[in-house]
């Protein structure tokens, strides 16, 4: 009963990804990209993995989507895909490849690395596995990966005309003052604010933490800045890009300090929790500044 | 285990190629842009779902979590892209508006 | 007892979910488009975390399960307000 849910769920995001990458117009490929990735969303649910899912709908399918949105009033209607033999024949060429990789690869049970990982979840600071393994076993690779977030903000901000470098983000949205969107933008901050916290705060025990809570923080300042809450922040303020090297600073630096303890990311023996759960706060602050900033995009573009 | 009893790996594998036909026939950038995002997740859920059948029975806390890691690592960094590659088609498209 | 009501009530919520999908696809314009799927989606989201509230057995999931209903409620009919209005022909609006 519940495999012909998982069937009919890979079918129907199937059906989805191939409408969403056909479609005739830009928005209706977005609107069909956005219902794609909360399937996605849910097949990772029923993997078990709700880490993931949770990072799939906040990121994937939401932040995604509105950037996306932000790029659809420049050509409504395009033409259909150009169906080209060769593209098509790569395709095909692709998939074909891919099943027999699928029908090949683990065949049997064999060694993991997720038995290891549990074994030494007590050093990790975290009883969330994924978390143990983002924060302590790959605490490296996570902490290169906050680094190219802010890489890649630095490109799209590059793109501004050269007046406009460190100017404000976005021109202001023009919306009534006590108007519906203005309610909203006052109404879900609060709840939102306590929601990301909280993800961050159990992201060390249960599906959670700096990526997923960080996202819900970004939208929470992406609304309030949409529903003219609050002004769109200058890039070149001293304040906004200190919020952004803030949290990976944190990391290198708690990081570094693993070194005396005899490892670069091992954490101080007997202090493993909080270390883990400082520098997940940390991350959540600048990994929310920095989504929110990429979503919003380079200062004054095309507006 | 039978090698279908699951959809998670042969539907990723599906979508990698779904994606990369969206990516090198697209209509337009933003419609390029989203067949690459539907190939990096089409891997994502390979990823995901042969992982699953390699460790065979979940361990306690569900499945293997370092693949879950290094997926979640991904979804960010292809996000970091996307911004990019939208911001210059935005770019591309104020300089010279697409003739449609 | 519980098991048979709650189903009952999970199936009715997926009806109205059923009926939205319908209208949504077969409704004549934008309006009556919205009208179908707010309505019909925000009875059909409560029916279902009623029934789940059943099973929950936990006061702690039934306040979460009243929380997700609540905001998904304030989210579709704000969703649906902005939609519509931005679908209205406009009338010219003084320059500030």
């Amino acid at each position: 009963m519940s495999a012909l849910f998982d069937w009919l769920l890979a079918l129907s995001a199937l059906a989805l990804g191939l409408a969403s990458v056909a479609a005739r117009s830009r928005f209706a490929a977005i609107a069909l990209f956005i219902a794609y990735g909360v399937l996605v969303s849910l097949l990772w649910v029923r993997m078990g993995a709700v880490d993931v899912a949770l990072a799939e709908a906040a990121i994937g399918a939401g932040l995604t989507g509105v950037l996306m949105l932000q790029a659809a009033p420049g050509a409504s209607a395009g033409p259909a895909p150009r169906l080209r033999a060769l593209p098509v024949a790569v395709a095909a060429a692709t998939a074909a490849a891919l099943m027999v990789a699928v029908a090949d690869i683990g065949r049997a049970p064999g060694e993991t690395l997720g038995a290891r990982a549990m074994a030494e979840l007590g050093r990790a600071g975290a009883d969330n596995p994924v978390t143990a393994v983002l924060l302590s076993y790959r605490g490296w690779d996570t902490f290169l990966e906050t680094v190219v977030l802010g890489v890649a903000l630095v490109a799209v901000w590059a793109l501004a005309a050269e007046a406009q470098w460190g100017g404000p983000a976005t021109a202001r949205q023009r919306v009534r003052p006590a108007g519906l969107l203005s309610t909203f933008g006052r109404l879900l901050p609060p709840v939102g604010l306590v929601t990301g916290a909280y993800l961050v705060w159990t992201g060390a025990s249960a599906p959670g933490g700096a990526f997923q809570g960080g996202t819900v923080l970004a939208a929470m300042w992406l609304l309030a800045m949409m529903a003219d809450r609050v002004a769109a922040p200058a890039t070149g303020s001293a304040a906004i890009r200190l919020l952004l090297v803030a949290g990976p600073a944190l990391f290198l630096a708690a990081g570094l300090l693993g070194t005396a303890f005899g490892t670069m990311f091992g954490w101080p023996p007997g202090f493993e929790k909080p270390a883990v759960l400082a520098v997940e706060f940390g991350l959540a602050v600048s990994i929310a500044a920095t989504l929110a900033l990429l979503v919003v995009g380079p200062p004054q573009l095309g507006r | 285990m039978s090698l279908f009893a699951d959809p998670f790996a042969l539907l990723g594998a599906l979508l990698v190629a779904v994606g990369f036909a969206g990516l090198v026939g697209g209509a337009d950038l933003v419609r390029r842009l989203i067949g690459f995002n539907v190939a990096g997740s089409g891997l994502f859920l390979m990823f995901g779902g042969l992982s699953g059948r390699m460790l065979g029975a979940p361990l306690p806390t569900g499945p293997d979590p370092v693949p879950q890691a290094m997926v979640i690592t991904g979804i960010v960094v292809a996000l970091a892209a996307i911004a990019i590659g939208i911001a210059l088609a935005r770019g591309l498209e104020t300089v010279a508006p697409p003739d449609e | 007892m519980t098991g048979p009501l709650a189903a009952a009530l999970v199936g009715a919520g997926v009806l109205f979910f059923l009926a939205g999908t319908v209208g949504l696809l077969r409704f004549p314009d934008l309006h009556a488009r919205l009208h179908a799927l707010t309505k019909a989606d925000t009875l059909g989201l409560g029916l279902v975390a009623a029934g789940v509230a059943l099973l929950a057995g936990d006061v702690l999931v039934v306040a979460r399960l009243l929380l997700i209903w609540l905001l998904a409620m304030l989210a579709a009919a704000t969703a649906g307000q902005l939609i519509a209005r931005a679908a209205r022909p406009r009338p010219r609006e003084p320059r500030p």
